[in-house]
Protein backbone atom coordinates (compact mmCIF):
# COMPACT_ATOMS: atom_id res chain seq x y z
CA UNK A 1 0.00 0.00 0.00
CA UNK A 2 1.17 3.65 -0.94
CA UNK A 3 2.12 5.77 2.02
CA UNK A 4 -0.32 8.76 2.47
CA UNK A 5 2.45 11.30 1.99
CA UNK A 6 3.16 9.82 -1.64
CA UNK A 7 -0.13 9.84 -2.89
CA UNK A 8 0.08 13.56 -1.54
CA UNK A 9 3.01 14.15 -3.23
CA UNK A 10 1.90 12.67 -6.65
CA UNK A 11 -1.06 14.07 -6.82
CA UNK A 12 0.64 17.55 -5.98
CA UNK A 13 3.21 16.81 -8.87
CA UNK A 14 0.11 16.26 -11.35
CA UNK A 15 -1.84 19.22 -10.34
CA UNK A 16 0.89 21.81 -10.41
CA UNK A 17 1.12 21.96 -14.46
CA UNK A 18 -2.77 22.46 -14.62
CA UNK A 19 -2.56 25.53 -12.32
CA UNK A 20 0.05 27.60 -14.21
CA UNK A 21 -2.56 29.47 -16.54
CA UNK A 22 -4.08 30.66 -12.87
CA UNK A 23 -0.59 31.25 -11.58
CA UNK A 24 -0.30 33.78 -14.29
CA UNK A 25 -3.75 35.20 -14.37
CA UNK A 26 -3.96 35.13 -10.83
CA UNK A 27 -1.15 36.75 -9.10
CA UNK A 28 -1.81 39.73 -11.67
CA UNK A 29 -5.51 40.38 -10.80
CA UNK A 30 -4.99 39.28 -7.42
CA UNK A 31 -2.49 42.10 -6.99
CA UNK A 32 -4.96 44.37 -9.24
CA UNK A 33 -7.59 43.91 -6.77
CA UNK A 34 -4.93 44.32 -3.75
CA UNK A 35 -3.99 47.69 -5.43
CA UNK A 36 -7.73 48.83 -5.71
CA UNK A 37 -8.18 47.90 -2.18
CA UNK A 38 -4.92 49.97 -1.27
CA UNK A 39 -5.70 53.25 -2.99
CA UNK A 40 -9.37 53.03 -1.68
CA UNK A 41 -7.79 53.51 1.82
CA UNK A 42 -8.22 49.87 3.60
CA UNK A 43 -5.11 48.68 5.00
CA UNK A 44 -3.53 45.75 3.07
CA UNK A 45 -4.99 42.59 5.82
CA UNK A 46 -8.34 43.52 4.31
CA UNK A 47 -7.55 42.48 1.10
CA UNK A 48 -5.37 39.39 2.39
CA UNK A 49 -8.37 38.25 4.91
CA UNK A 50 -10.93 39.02 1.97
CA UNK A 51 -9.36 36.56 -0.54
CA UNK A 52 -9.03 33.91 2.26
CA UNK A 53 -12.53 34.01 3.24
CA UNK A 54 -14.55 35.23 -0.01
CA UNK A 55 -12.39 34.13 -2.75
CA UNK A 56 -14.78 34.77 -5.28
CA UNK A 57 -12.72 37.32 -7.78
CA UNK A 58 -15.52 39.65 -9.39
CA UNK A 59 -17.02 39.81 -6.07
CA UNK A 60 -14.12 40.68 -4.47
CA UNK A 61 -13.72 43.93 -6.72
CA UNK A 62 -17.83 45.00 -6.02
CA UNK A 63 -17.13 44.33 -2.15
CA UNK A 64 -15.14 47.41 -2.56
CA UNK A 65 -17.33 49.19 -3.36
CA UNK A 66 -19.71 48.25 -0.60
CA UNK A 67 -17.60 48.90 1.65
CA UNK A 68 -16.93 52.16 0.41
CA UNK A 69 -20.60 52.75 0.50
CA UNK A 70 -23.75 53.11 3.01
CA UNK A 71 -23.66 50.02 5.59
CA UNK A 72 -26.50 47.77 4.16
CA UNK A 73 -25.89 43.85 4.83
CA UNK A 74 -29.23 42.55 2.85
CA UNK A 75 -28.00 44.26 -0.21
CA UNK A 76 -24.73 42.73 0.47
CA UNK A 77 -26.41 39.55 0.56
CA UNK A 78 -28.70 40.18 -2.65
CA UNK A 79 -25.80 41.29 -4.47
CA UNK A 80 -23.79 38.41 -3.95
CA UNK A 81 -26.11 35.84 -4.20
CA UNK A 82 -26.58 37.20 -7.84
CA UNK A 83 -23.18 37.88 -8.81
CA UNK A 84 -22.46 34.11 -7.86
CA UNK A 85 -25.08 32.85 -8.79
CA UNK A 86 -23.38 30.90 -11.76
CA UNK A 87 -21.85 28.88 -8.76
CA UNK A 88 -25.54 27.39 -9.05
CA UNK A 89 -24.35 25.51 -12.51
CA UNK A 90 -21.12 24.41 -11.31
CA UNK A 91 -22.11 22.40 -8.51
CA UNK A 92 -24.83 21.09 -10.28
CA UNK A 93 -21.97 19.70 -12.69
CA UNK A 94 -19.64 18.69 -9.72
CA UNK A 95 -22.06 16.32 -7.71
CA UNK A 96 -20.56 13.10 -9.48
CA UNK A 97 -17.21 14.30 -9.36
CA UNK A 98 -16.28 15.75 -5.92
CA UNK A 99 -18.10 11.85 -4.81
CA UNK A 100 -16.00 10.46 -2.31
CA UNK A 101 -13.91 13.02 -1.38
CA UNK A 102 -14.20 12.64 2.19
CA UNK A 103 -13.29 15.58 4.26
CA UNK A 104 -12.10 17.56 1.22
CA UNK A 105 -14.96 17.83 -0.23
CA UNK A 106 -16.19 20.75 2.26
CA UNK A 107 -13.02 22.51 0.79
CA UNK A 108 -13.62 21.76 -3.08
CA UNK A 109 -16.89 23.36 -2.79
CA UNK A 110 -15.71 26.24 -0.58
CA UNK A 111 -12.93 27.12 -3.19
CA UNK A 112 -15.10 26.14 -6.08
CA UNK A 113 -14.52 29.86 -8.30
CA UNK A 114 -15.05 29.72 -12.01
CA UNK A 115 -10.89 28.59 -12.62
CA UNK A 116 -10.85 25.37 -10.01
CA UNK A 117 -14.26 24.50 -11.00
CA UNK A 118 -13.37 24.41 -15.12
CA UNK A 119 -9.95 22.58 -14.40
CA UNK A 120 -11.42 20.34 -12.09
CA UNK A 121 -14.37 19.79 -14.45
CA UNK A 122 -12.10 19.15 -17.69
CA UNK A 123 -8.87 17.60 -16.20
CA UNK A 124 -7.86 14.43 -17.22
CA UNK A 125 -6.79 12.75 -13.90
CA UNK A 126 -4.18 10.13 -14.22
CA UNK A 127 -5.76 6.65 -12.95
CA UNK A 128 -2.99 6.15 -10.46
CA UNK A 129 -3.35 9.85 -8.89
CA UNK A 130 -5.96 9.89 -6.28
CA UNK A 131 -8.46 11.97 -7.31
CA UNK A 132 -9.79 13.58 -4.04
CA UNK A 133 -5.70 14.89 -3.30
CA UNK A 134 -5.37 16.13 -7.05
CA UNK A 135 -8.55 18.49 -7.24
CA UNK A 136 -7.71 19.68 -3.70
CA UNK A 137 -4.38 20.94 -4.69
CA UNK A 138 -5.79 22.87 -7.92
CA UNK A 139 -7.80 24.54 -5.15
CA UNK A 140 -5.62 25.29 -3.20
CA UNK A 141 -2.78 26.45 -5.16
CA UNK A 142 -5.52 28.80 -7.40
CA UNK A 143 -6.55 30.36 -3.54
CA UNK A 144 -3.13 30.61 -3.02
CA UNK A 145 -2.19 32.42 -6.33
CA UNK A 146 -4.99 34.57 -5.80
CA UNK A 147 -3.96 35.02 -1.89
CA UNK A 148 -0.48 35.68 -2.82
CA UNK A 149 -1.21 38.71 -5.38
CA UNK A 150 -3.79 40.28 -3.41
CA UNK A 151 -1.73 40.61 -0.20
CA UNK A 152 0.82 42.02 -2.03
CA UNK A 153 -0.97 44.31 -4.26
CA UNK A 154 -2.20 45.35 -1.00
CA UNK A 155 1.10 45.99 0.84
CA UNK A 156 3.11 47.73 -2.10
CA UNK A 157 -0.27 49.18 -4.00
CA UNK A 158 0.66 52.34 -5.69
CA UNK A 159 4.68 51.99 -5.60
CA UNK A 160 4.07 49.33 -8.58
CA UNK A 161 3.56 50.87 -11.93
CA UNK A 162 2.38 48.34 -15.02
CA UNK A 163 4.03 47.16 -18.09
CA UNK A 164 1.86 44.00 -18.15
CA UNK A 165 -0.73 45.28 -20.15
CA UNK A 166 -3.15 42.68 -21.61
CA UNK A 167 -1.83 40.02 -19.24
CA UNK A 168 -5.91 39.69 -17.82
CA UNK A 169 -6.15 38.16 -21.44
CA UNK A 170 -4.84 35.21 -19.81
CA UNK A 171 -8.45 34.51 -18.42
CA UNK A 172 -9.68 34.80 -21.56
CA UNK A 173 -7.45 32.42 -23.20
CA UNK A 174 -8.05 29.77 -20.54
CA UNK A 175 -11.82 29.75 -21.15
CA UNK A 176 -11.37 29.17 -24.89
CA UNK A 177 -9.57 26.69 -24.70
CA UNK A 178 -11.93 24.99 -21.38
CA UNK A 179 -14.37 25.60 -24.34
CA UNK A 180 -12.64 24.20 -27.34
CA UNK A 181 -11.67 21.31 -25.25
CA UNK A 182 -15.19 20.55 -24.17
CA UNK A 183 -16.21 20.86 -27.67
CA UNK A 184 -13.66 18.63 -28.85
CA UNK A 185 -15.00 15.81 -26.79
CA UNK A 186 -18.56 16.10 -26.39
CA UNK A 187 -20.50 14.46 -29.60
CA UNK A 188 -23.47 17.02 -29.62
CA UNK A 189 -22.50 20.35 -29.51
CA UNK A 190 -26.16 21.99 -28.32
CA UNK A 191 -25.53 22.95 -25.66
CA UNK A 192 -21.93 24.28 -26.69
CA UNK A 193 -23.52 26.26 -28.90
CA UNK A 194 -26.47 27.85 -26.91
CA UNK A 195 -23.93 29.25 -24.69
CA UNK A 196 -22.42 31.45 -26.24
CA UNK A 197 -25.64 32.25 -28.55
CA UNK A 198 -27.67 32.83 -25.82
CA UNK A 199 -25.16 35.03 -23.58
CA UNK A 200 -24.44 36.80 -26.49
CA UNK A 201 -28.23 38.04 -27.10
CA UNK A 202 -28.53 38.72 -23.51
CA UNK A 203 -25.17 40.48 -23.47
CA UNK A 204 -27.00 42.79 -26.45
CA UNK A 205 -30.20 43.09 -24.85
CA UNK A 206 -29.31 43.62 -20.81
CA UNK A 207 -25.73 45.18 -21.23
CA UNK A 208 -22.53 43.83 -19.45
CA UNK A 209 -23.63 44.48 -16.07
CA UNK A 210 -26.62 42.55 -15.65
CA UNK A 211 -26.45 39.84 -18.58
CA UNK A 212 -25.60 37.24 -16.36
CA UNK A 213 -29.13 35.90 -14.86
CA UNK A 214 -30.94 36.34 -17.89
CA UNK A 215 -28.27 34.64 -19.80
CA UNK A 216 -28.40 31.67 -17.05
CA UNK A 217 -31.89 31.78 -16.86
CA UNK A 218 -32.05 31.22 -21.06
CA UNK A 219 -29.97 28.71 -20.91
CA UNK A 220 -31.36 26.51 -18.14
CA UNK A 221 -34.88 26.81 -19.66
CA UNK A 222 -33.63 26.11 -23.31
CA UNK A 223 -31.53 23.00 -21.68
CA UNK A 224 -34.36 22.15 -19.77
CA UNK A 225 -37.11 22.46 -22.87
CA UNK A 226 -34.96 20.24 -24.37
CA UNK A 227 -33.92 17.36 -22.21
CA UNK A 228 -36.25 15.06 -24.52
CA UNK A 229 -33.65 15.52 -27.78
CA UNK A 230 -30.57 15.88 -25.91
CA UNK A 231 -30.89 12.78 -23.26
CA UNK A 232 -27.63 10.66 -24.19
CA UNK A 233 -26.09 12.41 -27.33
CA UNK A 234 -23.93 15.44 -25.20
CA UNK A 235 -22.52 12.81 -22.30
CA UNK A 236 -19.05 12.86 -22.48
CA UNK B 1 -18.89 52.36 8.11
CA UNK B 2 -17.62 51.24 11.76
CA UNK B 3 -15.20 48.33 11.56
CA UNK B 4 -17.74 46.23 12.96
CA UNK B 5 -20.41 46.83 9.87
CA UNK B 6 -17.27 46.14 7.70
CA UNK B 7 -17.03 42.67 9.14
CA UNK B 8 -20.59 41.99 9.05
CA UNK B 9 -20.73 43.19 5.10
CA UNK B 10 -18.15 40.68 4.54
CA UNK B 11 -19.78 38.18 6.60
CA UNK B 12 -23.02 38.45 4.60
CA UNK B 13 -20.50 38.12 1.24
CA UNK B 14 -19.14 35.60 2.25
CA UNK B 15 -22.27 33.63 3.03
CA UNK B 16 -23.83 34.85 -0.03
CA UNK B 17 -21.30 33.16 -1.90
CA UNK B 18 -21.13 30.18 0.15
CA UNK B 19 -24.93 29.42 -0.14
CA UNK B 20 -24.80 29.40 -3.94
CA UNK B 21 -21.97 27.28 -4.03
CA UNK B 22 -22.95 24.51 -1.46
CA UNK B 23 -26.35 24.50 -1.79
CA UNK B 24 -26.56 21.83 -4.86
CA UNK B 25 -24.46 19.70 -2.44
CA UNK B 26 -26.88 20.26 0.07
CA UNK B 27 -29.77 19.65 -1.91
CA UNK B 28 -28.38 16.44 -3.41
CA UNK B 29 -26.67 14.87 -0.95
CA UNK B 30 -24.30 12.39 -2.01
CA UNK B 31 -26.16 9.36 -0.05
CA UNK B 32 -29.28 9.31 -2.01
CA UNK B 33 -30.02 8.73 -5.79
CA UNK B 34 -30.23 12.16 -7.97
CA UNK B 35 -32.68 12.66 -9.78
CA UNK B 36 -32.69 12.01 -12.87
CA UNK B 37 -33.59 15.67 -14.52
CA UNK B 38 -30.46 16.99 -12.33
CA UNK B 39 -28.33 14.53 -13.43
CA UNK B 40 -29.17 15.58 -16.88
CA UNK B 41 -28.58 18.74 -15.94
CA UNK B 42 -24.73 18.15 -14.79
CA UNK B 43 -24.14 16.29 -17.84
CA UNK B 44 -25.16 18.99 -20.49
CA UNK B 45 -25.14 22.14 -18.27
CA UNK B 46 -20.90 22.45 -18.66
CA UNK B 47 -20.40 22.88 -22.18
CA UNK B 48 -23.07 25.92 -22.31
CA UNK B 49 -21.42 27.36 -18.97
CA UNK B 50 -18.15 27.67 -20.61
CA UNK B 51 -19.45 29.32 -23.27
CA UNK B 52 -21.31 32.02 -21.16
CA UNK B 53 -17.45 32.44 -19.13
CA UNK B 54 -15.70 33.04 -22.22
CA UNK B 55 -18.81 35.78 -23.08
CA UNK B 56 -18.20 36.83 -19.92
CA UNK B 57 -14.33 37.42 -20.19
CA UNK B 58 -15.07 39.60 -23.27
CA UNK B 59 -17.93 41.53 -21.84
CA UNK B 60 -16.81 44.99 -21.66
CA UNK B 61 -15.39 44.79 -25.35
CA UNK B 62 -17.14 47.58 -27.49
CA UNK B 63 -16.67 46.63 -31.35
CA UNK B 64 -17.37 50.76 -31.90
CA UNK B 65 -15.24 52.24 -29.90
CA UNK B 66 -11.35 51.83 -29.09
CA UNK B 67 -9.43 48.69 -30.77
CA UNK B 68 -13.06 47.27 -31.97
CA UNK B 69 -12.61 43.91 -29.68
CA UNK B 70 -9.93 43.53 -32.92
CA UNK B 71 -6.85 42.44 -30.62
CA UNK B 72 -9.50 40.00 -28.52
CA UNK B 73 -10.39 38.64 -32.23
CA UNK B 74 -7.03 38.00 -33.36
CA UNK B 75 -5.67 36.59 -30.38
CA UNK B 76 -8.85 34.25 -29.83
CA UNK B 77 -8.30 32.92 -33.69
CA UNK B 78 -4.77 32.43 -32.53
CA UNK B 79 -5.13 30.55 -29.33
CA UNK B 80 -7.81 28.38 -31.63
CA UNK B 81 -5.78 27.80 -33.77
CA UNK B 82 -2.50 26.62 -31.83
CA UNK B 83 -4.95 24.26 -29.72
CA UNK B 84 -5.82 22.52 -32.80
CA UNK B 85 -2.42 22.40 -33.89
CA UNK B 86 -0.52 21.03 -30.71
CA UNK B 87 -3.41 20.86 -28.52
CA UNK B 88 -1.29 21.59 -25.50
CA UNK B 89 -3.18 23.53 -22.77
CA UNK B 90 -0.47 25.72 -21.77
CA UNK B 91 0.86 26.78 -25.25
CA UNK B 92 -2.65 27.65 -26.49
CA UNK B 93 -3.04 30.23 -23.77
CA UNK B 94 0.49 31.42 -23.25
CA UNK B 95 0.92 32.11 -27.32
CA UNK B 96 -3.02 33.82 -27.16
CA UNK B 97 -2.05 35.95 -24.12
CA UNK B 98 1.90 37.03 -25.63
CA UNK B 99 -0.55 37.86 -28.91
CA UNK B 100 -2.68 39.74 -26.89
CA UNK B 101 -0.08 41.51 -25.03
CA UNK B 102 2.02 42.50 -28.17
CA UNK B 103 -1.08 43.57 -30.15
CA UNK B 104 -2.51 45.90 -27.23
CA UNK B 105 0.76 47.39 -26.42
CA UNK B 106 2.22 47.70 -29.47
CA UNK B 107 -0.39 47.70 -32.54
CA UNK B 108 -3.43 49.44 -31.55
Amino acid sequence: MQKKTDIMKKAFKAAFPHTIPIFAGFWFLGMTYGIYMNVSGFPFWYPMLMSLTIFAGSMEFVAVNLLLGVFSPLQAFAMTIMINARHLFYGISMLDKYRGTGWKKFYLIFGMCDESFSINYIAEIPEDTDRGWFMFFVTLLNQFYWFFGATLGGIFGSLIHFSTEGLDFVMTAMFVVIFLEQWLKEKNHVSAVMGIVLSLLCLVAFGADDFMIPSMIAIFATLTFMRGGLEGGVSV
Amino acid sequence: MTVWQQVITVGMIVLGTMLTRFLPFLLFPSGKPTPKYIQYLGKVLPSAVFGLLVIYCLKNVSLFTGSRGIPEAISIAAVIALHLWKRQMLLSIAGGTVCYMLLVQFVF
